[in-house]
This record gives C-alpha cells, sequence and structure tokens, in this order.
C-alpha cells in the first residue's frame, strides 16, 4: 500500500496523536501522586529548614505537624479564616484582579507587579509559646524571581534563618544565596531599626563587626550585586507596609495585651 | 567486528556525535555545571535516543514521507514528557534544576539526527542499539566536560571536595569561568582536538585553501 495517500496520512497521524495522548495521559495519572507528595515535601523541608528546625534523622512530615498554617489578610494584617488553607494558591491570588492589588513604581520595591491580599504564613509553637514564625518572601533578583521562606523568632525582630527554594540565579556567583555558609549568616541579624524601619540589607563585601550596624546587615555575594540588592528589596517590601508590617503590628498588640 | 558491536560501539570515539557529527552542543554547555545533574541528563537522552529509535523503526515502513518529521517529533516529545514526568515523580530534586533543559531534548539533534538518518532505514533492534550507542557517545563528552567544569569551578567532584574553597575557609579560589557555559565551549574544543591526535582519520580537510598566488603576492611584497 502505498504510504503518501492522504487516506494513508491521516490515518497514521491521528493513530500516532491517540496513542501518545494516551500513553502521556496515563502517566500523568499514574505518578500525580508521587509528584504532588515531592512538592509537598520539598515545600515543608524548606519552612523548617528556615526555621532551623530541620533534624536530621526525624521524618519530614512528622517534624511539620508542629507548624501551624494561617492565612492571613496582608491589608489588615489580621488572620483570617473564610480562605482555607487548601484553596490558598500564591500565583493565582496574585494574579486575580480582585484578590490581588498592583503595585506602582514607589511601592513595588521587590519588582513583583503585584501583590496578593492574603497569604499563607508557618507559626511554630513551643509549648503553647510562639517560637518560630515563618513568612514567605519573592522578588526579582538577576535572572527571575526569588522565592523563599524568612524565619523570625518570636519578638518578630531577630532573623532565624532565609531559605530559598526557587530561583534562577547564576551558579556559583547569585545562586550562592542557597549555600549554606552564607545562609547561617542571617541567624541572628535584626530587622527592625529603633525607629521601626525595615534596615536590614546585604551589602557590599563583608561587614565590619565594630560598626554599630553591624548587627542590620549580611555580606554581599561577590559578583553577585543585583543578586544581592534583590534580596535586600524582598526583605523591605515584604517586612514593610504593603508586606507582613500590618501583620506583625496586630502580633505585637496582641502580646501587648497579654502582658 | 559484528554489526551490532560495529554499530553500537563506533558512536563512542570514532564517529562520536558531539566531536566528529557536532551535534546535541547546546544542552553540552547547558547541563555540564555539576556531574550528579549531567549523570542524570545523561540517562535521560539516553533513554529518549533508544527507545525513539525503536520505535521510529517499528513503523518506519508506515510513515508518509510528507509527514515523517511531524511523526518523530511526536514519537520524540511524547518519550521526553515521559521522562520528565518520572523524574518529577522519583527524583523532584533534579527535575527542579532539569525541567527546562529535559524539555529541550526533543530539540536534541542527535535524537532527530539518529531517527531521520538511523532508525528510518534499519531495523528496529539495530536502531535501538544505534541510539543507545549514540547516548553512550554524548554521555562521555558530556562527563569529561562536566568532571572538569565541576573541579575548576568548584573544587568537588561528584559533590564531595576535593579543594576547600575559599568561601568555606579553605585555600582554592574557585574559577567563576568554569561555572559558566561558555567554558564548555573551550573544554570541547580541545577535547574534540585531543580526539583528533589520537584518531588522524578524523582530521577534515579544510574547506578552503590560500591559493597559490596569494602566497606569492605576500611573499613579493615583502
Amino acid at each position: 500500500m502505498n504510504n503518501d495517500t492522504i487516506r494513508k496520512t491521516l490515518i497514521v497521524a491521528i493513530s500516532l496523536c491517540l496513542v501518545c495522548s494516551a500513553l502521556i495521559s496515563f502517566s500523568a495519572v499514574e505518578l500525580r501522586d508521587l509528584q504532588e507528595a515531592n512538592k509537598t515535601l520539598d515545600k515543608q523541608t524548606k519552612i523548617l529548614s528556615a526555621a532551623g528546625l530541620l533534624v536530621d534523622d526525624k521524618e519530614v512530615s512528622s517534624l511539620f505537624n508542629s507548624i501551624e498554617i494561617k492565612i492571613v489578610n496582608l491589608e489588615t494584617g489580621l488572620f483570617d479564616s473564610s480562605i482555607s488553607i487548601e484553596d490558598f494558591d500564591e500565583s493565582s491570588f496574585s494574579r486575580n484582579p480582585n484578590t490581588s492589588i498592583e503595585l506602582n513604581s514607589v511601592t513595588d520595591i521587590a519588582l513583583l507587579k503585584r501583590r496578593e491580599n492574603f497569604q499563607s504564613i508557618y507559626l511554630h509553637y513551643d509549648n503553647e509559646d510562639l517560637n518560630a514564625i515563618i513568612l514567605p518572601v519573592r522578588g526579582y533578583g538577576l535572572w527571575g524571581t526569588m522565592k523563599g521562606y524568612l524565619a523570625l523568632e518570636s519578638d518578630l525582630q531577630t532573623i532565624i534563618g532565609l531559605e530559598f527554594f526557587d530561583h534562577k540565579e547564576t551558579p556559583g556567583l547569585g545562586g550562592e544565596i542557597v549555600n549554606p555558609r552564607w545562609k547561617a549568616i542571617w541567624k541572628g541579624k535584626e530587622v527592625y531599626s529603633d525607629t521601626g524601619d525595615v534596615v536590614i540589607s546585604v551589602i557590599k563585601g563583608s561587614v565590619d563587626k565594630r560598626n554599630e550596624k553591624a548587627k542590620y546587615q549580611v555580606d554581599g555575594l561577590s559578583g553577585a550585586t543585583i543578586t544581592s540588592n534583590g534580596v535586600t528589596n524582598l526583605l523591605s517590601f515584604w517586612l514593610g507596609e504593603m508586606g507582613y508590617g500590618p501583620l506583625i503590628k496586630q502580633i505585637r498588640s496582641m502580646e501587648s495585651v497579654d502582658v | 567486528m559484528s554489526k551490532a558491536k560495529q554499530v553500537l560501539l563506533n558512536p563512542i570515539f570514532n564517529d562520536n556525535p558531539i566531536a566528529l557529527q557536532i551535534l546535541g552542543i547546546c544542552s553540552a554547555l547547558a547541563v555540564t555545571g555539576t556531574l550528579y545533574i549531567t549523570l542524570i541528563m545523561c540517562v535521560a537522552l539516553t533513554a529518549v535516543v533508544t527507545l525513539s529509535n525503536f520505535f521510529v523503526s517499528l513503523i518506519r515502513n508506515h510513515i508518509p514521507t510528507n509527514i515523517r518529521i511531524i511523526v518523530q517529533i511526536s514519537i520524540i516529545a511524547t518519550l521526553v514528557m515521559l521522562v520528565d514526568e518520572v523524574l518529577q515523580a522519583y527524583d523532584y530534586e533534579s527535575s527542579k534544576t532539569l525541567s527546562v533543559f529535559v524539555g529541550l531534548i526533543v530539540t536534541n539533534c542527535i535524537v532527530m539526527g539518529r531517527a531521520e538518518a538511523f532508525a528510518m532505514k534499519n531495523g528496529p533492534i539495530m536502531s535501538a542499539i544505534d541510539g543507545f550507542g549514540n547516548g553512550l557517545g554524548y554521555s562521555i563528552i558530556l562527563i569529561v566536560i562536566a568532571v572538569i567544569r565541576e573541579f575548576v569551578g568548584a573544587g568537588t567532584f561528584y559533590g564531595i571536595e576535593i579543594m576547600s574553597l575559599t568561601t568555606n575557609g579553605g585555600w582554592y579560589l574557585a574559577n567563576n569561568f568554569f561555572l559558566t557555559p561558555a567554558s564548555s565551549f573551550f573544554i570541547i574544543g580541545f577535547t574534540i582536538w585531543a580526539l583528533r591526535q589520537w584518531k588522524t582519520d578524523q582530521i577534515e580537510e579544510p574547506e578552503f585553501k590560500i591559493s597559490k598566488n596569494s602566497l606569492e603576492a605576500k611573499e613579493t611584497s615583502v
């Protein structure tokens, strides 16, 4: 039979498409559970790691049981239980005009374009006392958006850790934002000045320990000035008024009532 | 040497897809920063090129000539998507870094080249062997590049520290150039040179020669 008739061409094309799509659908459905589990595990690992709660010989999912997830309204800084944690999806919320706001050139220091009105935050309690608060942060670096988690101590001032789980920075230069040695510098640094401004920054070169501002400064990554500035900007944005500023005020006022 | 053995071993040194056919350079630049990622990529590509050769060859007598490239690409793309799905399910960490490049196996010239040049004319088993051989040839060059780049660029071999870096308090100041894809061009170039010093029959005739007259003209002017 001649292969080049229109009939044969159509038969081959259609049957090939059917077989290929069946194979892809089958594998996608079969492997979906494993893939979802991997994604969740990866996210939980990064959250725990930011808060310094990752223990080698313990399973991540059981460690994660001690973490409480809350949805927070970023406008008011109040917890919002009307949105369930399962329904919250950062990327779709930040694109939808009903659940996000457009940022202007003054407020958009982390180059996000839009900011969602809600965010999911993570709280870790140690015997009823708030031990750590873990906040998702993101901002533009050199090549793309850097996404990570910032963990603060219960004073909402001292950093426990900063962990990036997704970035496109140059390996060896900007990519060093995930270097354990660099990440370790963040521990103990403070974010707000006495007047309440966000002052934490990644500086150029290394920090002079004698400087009184040293506790607000982190060594820059050599050869990666734009990435370093990106990290400073994303922290300024998310800890500021447009980010978690209102939430932090709310928690502080709640604590002062308790006392 | 039996034909099967020849088909399998030839692409490794005698007819290497990267060093002699100069195919698949793009991924040789992109994924050779660390050895582990490179190994995953090599396994993925070898699997895709072996299977795509097999399936293309299986239906080669039924492929209409005017849509043959589309048919080949559909088969390759299906296999690539399968590899990506499997990677996301079983090795999530490397799938995060590799995902873009695994997708680009579709456009890898080696896979298309072998399907069109070999699988369309030979039986399924022989085609699969040819695909596997070419996968090995590709892997060998990539592994060489990755070992050099990782060692000079980060002082490690397969993630194990060999030379302690200054950033970790050691003595070795990493050569960041080797972490950028451009360094692969140099390494590939030197690899090709080394291979052709060893296998001199691979040296190509120069396409152009300086004509006799221009040489003479130069001499007289001097």
